[in-house]
């Protein structure tokens, strides 16, 4: 097989930081190429030079042999190479074909024709098996189709080369599934794909070729078949990881957060949660499993007081705190973890110790009637990102500078750092590596181990029964099913999330 | 928080339009027969050649730094103030009243209360009407200020044509203040007053609003990202009260000095515009303070360096507007994407 695309010797520094030292990396026609490594090894770093978002300070772009040099991303789009970031760049209002076409519309002059659009849109949605209807608004898509709305668009340009980063972060098991079949098929028309990715069992199920990067630099490029996950992660982290963790056994307490009947509208007024009720214990993990959508946003947000429950109590520690606001249910004790890290849980224009103070700022030993103790902000700050293995640990620096998996830590060395009562946690792993989830799961369990309450949602099914001590599952704003952690298996539980209640329970009732 | 390498990067943009807009003006002057260098040498004399140049150009720039860092203020918070021409009317209007209607008081108290009148007054004229509008409707502060100009214009034409306000006689313009609300000129047969301290404490006092204070990390907080803001337990509508009312307090002072220290009187429109430009030297000085003094100091050196150039160099002092024009053009378009682009990037940020 033929090259398309090589790196040699790509260089690229941030102030105070080698983001990327001396990469060499190749890729072959028709080639799945996965890049792993840790949180701010410079995967997207490199990625974003190879689209031309950034420049690199030394080293060459070749194209099938030859060199080139990108300065912005339309110069890599016109040589070839689409990339699909991790936070699409759909306009919500517009179509399909709208989004697809975008900046090189068909039509002449100043008409736009829609028509022909939505044709070339459904031709090449079928020349690549990525089934999406041309005429379907974007805000109505789920994130998988909106993933694919993304790539279609890089192919409208005509890209040979894509590049997608963390791709499955956000997507579901099941659609993330769907996306290594629509890459297999792409690979098979003689597409090349670079994909960056934490997950360690997917890599080793899609990638032809698998590059590890750790401090900037390449460090092995392996087949599959000739490594394992536990091999990747030693690779990745320079170190022995632990892909498990045990739950040591944890007498369980009075309960910390009672919820009953507890209705959660969404913005439309229609019911997002409709009377869920369940009780989480000091010492306890509560798990809850299930589809993207299917209400556990609406509910942590419930709970964390950012949206008024339409019905129904939820009482904390005893104390009925229904009604009160987010600030209050923070300082009595509820750390939250936020499905959004980028929109939702940083200031991405703040500082890591401004960041870190976001809910406490007004308190002593930060702030004195008003004012901030800039030495006292940034000293706790050190500590805390140090602990959390933030890197750089550099209270000064803004929050947009950190890679991606380095954001979200800081946001747990926020949140969990600040010993709650309550720790509920959104997808607290999402986008970490493999030495970071570690950390994590551990932390996790220490909260626990300490007699604190936890409710853990994820959409990882691995990672909600391995740290739960009850596992609920999610299913249309309903809680569809709650096991105790020894009755809960994948098999089960993966059913109740696909909405196959009935049918378990009549196969339950027949094997009776 | 920045560090230094980081604080003159951020400079270069702006430094790069003004210059690019003068060679423009310098373009633009050949064309229309003019020789830029001599045209330019005037425009420096004129703002900075004398003692007095100097004092006459640091005159013009008081009121600028002032409005600046009202509009300065609200942009940091994440609004876009382009009322501050209104605020800096009504904080005229409040300033003259106590300024010629309180008698009896020693002058620093007096200048104190005229002073503290017009901060009021801008105050309440930001943060009332389009404070609690934004906050508690959501109407964008960009259409709400705007109106409030106009109603403040129309207020002080009703108050000094044939109004409460105005002076026995029949021109439109209110009784002259009580000499002990004048502030001190600081050189004499000039309009430099001790005005200038109070733009250059205005700009200390908003730099430890905005960094040092509980209130300014939240207007910070608000304006980079709402939704974090509100996640944090910041309660996102006062936030946008008290900022747009400190924006407007600004400016209000801003009117309350050219009352006190060069008009002494209000006049029927008397204002060079000073809230709009006020818009384009926050913008050039990227909000920060400390630069919202130099980019005021800008404007007014190009204000009054044009006549000069327009006496010595023959050169139309037109041409001046034009530079201006070409600087706003250059530090609007830049800023105005970088902020668009910034107010968007906060909800899906590209750092993964
Ligand atoms: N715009 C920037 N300014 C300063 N430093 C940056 C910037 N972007 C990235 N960095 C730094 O470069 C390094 C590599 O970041 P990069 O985003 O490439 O990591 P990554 O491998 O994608 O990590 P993650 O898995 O967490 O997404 C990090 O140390 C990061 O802090
Ligand atoms: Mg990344």
């Amino acid at each position: 097989m033929d090259e398309v695309l090589r790196l040699r010797g790509i260089t690229k520094r941030f102030p105070g930081v080698l983001a990327n030292d001396r990469v060499d990396l190749g890729l072959l026609r028709g080639e799945i190429h996965a890049v792993l490594g840790e949180n701010g090894a410079g995967k997207s770093t490199l990625m974003k030079i190879v689209a031309g978002m950034l420049e690199p300070d030394e080293g060459r772009i070749e194209l099938d042999g030859r060199p080139v040099r990108f300065s912005s991303p339309r110069d890599a789009i016109a040589a070839g190479i689409g990339m699909v970031y991790q936070h699409f760049m759909l306009i919500p209002v517009f179509t399909v074909a709208e989004n697809v076409v975008l900046g090189a519309e068909p039509g002449r002059g100043l008409r736009f024709d829609r028509r022909e659009a939505e044709r070339e849109v459904r031709e090449l949605a079928e020349r690549y098996h990525m089934e999406v209807d041309p005429a379907a608004r974007v805000a109505d898509l789920s994130v998988g189709l909106q993933q694919r709305v993304e790539i279609l668009k890089t192919f409208y340009r005509k890209a040979r080369i894509l590049i997608l980063d963390e791709p499955t972060a956000a997507l579901t098991p099941q659609e993330a599934r769907e996306l290594f079949q629509v890459m297999r098929n792409l690979a098979g028309q003689g597409i090349s794909i670079l994909f960056i990715s934490h997950k360690l069992d997917e890599v080793l199920e899609v990638a032809d070729r698998i590059t590890v990067m750790r401090h900037g630099r390449t460090v092995a490029t392996l087949r599959p078949a000739e490594t394992s996950e536990q091999e990747l992660a030693n690779l990745m982290v320079g170190r022995a990881v632990q892909l498990t963790s045990v739950r040591p056994p944890v007498e369980r307490g009075p309960a910390v957060l009672e919820v009953a009947d507890l209705t959660v509208q969404r913005e439309d007024g229609r019911p997002a949660v409709q009377g869920v009720g369940f009780a989480i214990h000091a010492g306890e993990v509560f798990g809850i499993a299930g589809v993207e959508g299917n209400g556990q946003a609406e509910l942590v947000e419930a709970i964390a007081g950012l949206r008024p429950a339409a019905a129904g109590r939820i009482r904390f520690l005893g104390r009925d705190v229904t009604a009160w606001d987010a600030r209050r249910r923070a300082l009595a004790g509820i750390a939250y973890v936020p499905e959004d890290r980028v929109g939702t849980g940083l200031v991405m224009g703040f500082t890591l110790a401004e960041n870190l103070a976001l809910k406490r700022y007004f308190l002593p030993p930060l702030a004195r009637r008003g004012w901030i103790d800039r030495r006292a902000l940034w000293s706790e700050a050190k500590g805390r990102l140090e602990a959390y293995d933030v890197r750089p640990p550099e209270p000064g620096l803004a929050a947009r500078a950190l890679s991606g998996g380095n954001q979200q830590k800081v946001i747990l060395a926020r949140e969990l750092g600040s010993d709650p009562e309550l720790l509920v946690a959104y997808q607290p792993t999402r986008g970490l590596d493999v030495g970071a989830i570690e950390f994590v799961h551990g932390q996790i369990l220490r909260l626990r181990g300490e007699g604190k309450a936890i409710l853990l949602v994820s959409l990882e099914l691995d990672e909600v029964l391995e740290l739960s001590d009850t596992v609920a599952v999610m299913h249309r704003g309903r809680l569809a099913a709650v096991f105790p952690a020894g009755e809960a298996d994948r098999e089960r539980v993966g059913l109740y999330m696909t909405g196959g209640r009935e049918r378990a329970q009549e196969e339950e009732g027949a094997g009776r | 928080m920045r560090g230094a390498t980081g604080r003159w990067r951020a400079a270069l943009i702006p430094l790069l339009a003004v210059l690019l807009s003068l060679l423009i003006g310098a373009v633009v002057m050949l064309a229309s027969g003019y020789n830029p260098l001599p045209a330019y040498a005037a425009l420096f004399v004129g703002a900075f050649g004398t003692p007095f140049n100097i004092a006459t150009t640091l005159a013009h720039s008081v009121p600028l730094m002032l409005t600046g860092l009202g509009v300065a203020v609200a942009f940091r918070s994440g609004l876009f103030n382009i009322g501050a021409e209104g605020q800096f009317w009504v904080g005229s209007i409040a300033t003259t009243w106590v300024g010629y209607a309180v008698g009896g008081l020693p002058p620093a108290l007096h200048v104190a209360l005229a002073l503290l009148a017009g901060a009021v007054a801008g105050a309440l004229w930001g943060a009332l009407v389009p404070g609690l509008l934004k906050a508690y409707t959501g109407a964008h502060e960009v259409i709400t200020t705007m109106m409030m100009t106009y109603v403040a214009i129309q207020l002080s034409h009703f108050l000094l044509e044939g109004g409460p306000m105005q002076a026995p006689g029949y021109t439109p313009v209110s009784p002259d203040i009580r000499p002990s609300a004048f502030l001190p000129l600081l050189v004499p047969r000039t309009q430099l007053s001790a005005g200038l301290f109070i733009a250059l404490g205005a700009a200390v006092i908003a730099w430890l609003i905005l960094e040092r204070t509980t209130l300014g990390y939240r207007m910070r907080a608000v304006g980079f990202n709402a939704r974090a803001a509100a996640y944090a337990g910041i309660d996102v509508a006062a936030t946008t009260v008290l900022a747009l009312g400190l924006s407007g307090a600004f400016a209000g002072v801003a009117g309350a000095v050219e009352v006190l220290g060069v008009n002494h009187r209000l006049y029927d429109s008397f204002t060079a515009g000073y809230g709009f430009t006020a818009i384009v030297v926050a913008l050039l000085a990227k909000n920060d303070p400390w630069a919202t003094l130099g980019a005021a100091l800008l404007f007014g050196a190009l204000s009054t360096g044009a006549s000069y150039m327009q006496l010595s160099a023959g050169v139309p002092s037109q041409l001046v507007d034009v530079v201006q024009g070409i600087i706003i053009f250059f530090i609007a378009a830049d800023a105005i994407i970088a902020w668009l682009l910034r107010r968007s990037r906060n909800r899906k940020e590209v750092a993964a």
